[in-house]
């Protein structure tokens, strides 16, 4: 990261569409994402956040909007382009996706080893360095397989800063997490964050864990953004759908009930 | 009627729409071999699992495949009282066909569907996409090394093949059912010729080599990422190999021996 754009935003979406299947996922989606900030992208199941962040990566191509990345437009670049520019992207997959041969060092040492040619005495300092920052450098030997959950995920970590990215997206870094391994990881992604000087993409759900780290927010649902701010302004927000998402409440904008004809219609008609 | 014709057009539609996307696929690996030549140890790597942990169903099934060529060649023969013959016989139809072919087939089986299964797990199992997220192209480091193996051990387990059915037919002719050694190995060095035999049926198996290991490698990259979706892509694998495998042969065959 060069100082002298620090006040440009890292990540600058505009006017984003996207569709899959006849499927509108993002109808017009504009945000920023601040340098060494972290920012949560908030919303329902089913409203791509997901596909956000595979829109940031270049593993899906937008319909039609920029998406600038440190001031590269990512679904222009070409396909060596981009994997440059991946090389300072990190990604942190729900399921971590680790590799399944691989034990737990050589899958923080594979990102060094396919774009470095460190000695392999660097390449252990460097590992290890890496694992002790996630609290696992006595777990180097295990295979994923070994792996809890919550430990799969810190390992997909130290992986991901293996390399020292400008920023790293994490996708549902909570979800399916016991209150532990939550409390870790709500804690790691705030210390990697401050320690390495990095910019931090967290698409999530879980609307507590994510209102206490979160820098900023962008709540989004049906393919906009239906609210951003800080957490304090969006606990204070007076959209109802913002208040209905927050507080989790059942029913709201969001209705209770899947569309459907008419109940008494519907089971007294007795076909269909 | 009409929604048959419906059904036969969006079959017909989705077949050629896979087999466009099949053909890029391919493209894409052959841009990804020239980078392989720097890291071979991952194509040495795939040599093991795709040839070597396949040599021992090639060599049993060669050898009976072998013996039973020699029982049967051997009834036939002796009824025109050439079974001095049945080396050539022997050698002649494993080297032109059954080597090439049945070890293909058994490739399929092995080989591929393991090829398969493994890239359509590592897919459902965001292994790919977390690879090309960590700027490793997936086309090259995982893709690539795997069919540039098939390639490679597909000729050399054929050869295995043919070498361990003619042993099978010596076991029975020669010592079983008492045809002359001398006549068996000299009629065989004399009628099999090098260039239109044996490399004949080298280039099919380098043929069947290509198809076999595209078809494992295409249908596990194009796998729907599900448990479900990996084991059909499995089962596809096998089978469009094995139709694939035949129906080359038939072709390769009218060409090559008119």
């Amino acid at each position: 990261m060069s100082d002298n754009n620090k006040d440009t935003p890292l990540i600058e979406i505009r006017n984003l569409h996207f569709s899959r299947g006849g499927r509108k996922i993002f109808d017009g989606v504009d945000l920023d994402i601040l340098r060494g900030k972290i920012t949560a992208i908030m919303g329902p199941s089913g409203s791509g956040k997901t596909t956000l962040l595979r829109l940031i990566g270049g593993q899906l191509k937008p319909a039609s909007g920029t998406i600038n990345v440190d001031r590269h437009n990512v679904p222009e670049l070409s396909h060596r382009e981009l994997y440059k520019l991946r090389k300072r992207m990190g990604m942190l997959f729900q399921s971590g996706a680790l590799l399944t041969d691989l034990n737990v060092f050589e899958n923080v040492a594979f990102p060094v080893r396919e774009h470095t040619k460190f000695p392999e005495s660097m390449i252990r300092t460097l590992v290890l360095m890496k694992l002790e920052a996630v609290g696992l450098r006595g777990a180097r030997d295990l295979m994923p397989n070994e792996l809890s959950g919550g430990m799969a995920r810190r390992v997909a970590l130290a992986r991901a800063i293996a390399l020292d990215p400008m920023m790293i997206m994490y996708d549902e870094p909570f979800t399916g997490q016991d209150p532990i391994s939550m409390g870790v990881l709500v804690q790691l992604i705030r210390l990697l964050n401050d320690a390495l000087n990095m910019t931090s993409v967290v698409v999530s759900h879980d609307v507590q864990e994510t209102m206490t780290i979160a820098d900023y927010i962008y709540v989004i649902s049906e393919g906009k953004v239906i609210g951003h701010g800080s957490p304090e302004q969006l606990n204070k927000s007076d959209s109802s759908w913002v208040k209905q998402f927050i507080h989790g409440m059942p029913d709201g904008p969001v209705p209770f009930h899947y569309p459907a004809k008419d109940y008494l219609e519907d089971l007294i008609s007795g076909t269909g | 009627m009409i929604s048959w014709l419906r059904y036969l057009g969006r079959s017909g539609l989705s077949f050629f729409e896979r087999l466009g996307r099949g053909n890029l696929f391919l493209f894409y690996i052959l841009l990804g071999l020239p980078t392989l030549i720097l890291r071979f140890r991952l194509v040495i790597q795939q040599l093991y699992v795709v040839g070597v942990l396949s040599l021992l169903i090639i060599i049993v099934s060669g050898l009976f495949v072998g013996m039973v060529l020699g029982l049967q060649g051997y009834n036939t023969l002796v009824d025109f009282g050439a079974e001095e013959s049945l080396g050539v016989m022997v050698a002649l139809s494993l080297v032109r066909e059954l080597g090439p072919v049945v070890a293909a087939l058994l490739f399929a089986g092995r080989a591929g569907s393991a090829l398969t299964a493994e890239i359509g797990l590592m897919k459902a199992t965001e292994q790919l996409s977390g690879m090309e997220m960590m700027a490793v192209d997936p086309m090259s480091r995982v893709i690539a090394p795997r069919f540039m193996a098939g390639i490679i051990s597909m000729p050399l387990l054929a050869a295995i093949f043919s070498a361990v059915g003619v042993m099978g037919g010596y076991f029975v002719g020669v010592g079983l059912l008492g045809v002359d050694t001398g006549a068996f190995w000299s009629q065989m060095q004399d009628k099999i010729s090098w260039s239109d035999d044996i490399l004949n049926g080298v280039i099919k198996s380098i043929v069947f080599g290509v198809v076999a290991t595209w078809i494992a490698v295409f249908e596990g990259y194009d796998a729907i990422p599900t448990s479900e979706g990996v084991s059909r892509a499995t089962t596809r694998t096998v089978v469009h190999t094995s139709l694939a495998i035949l129906s080359v042969d038939f072709v390769l065959t009218a060409l090559m021996f008119e």
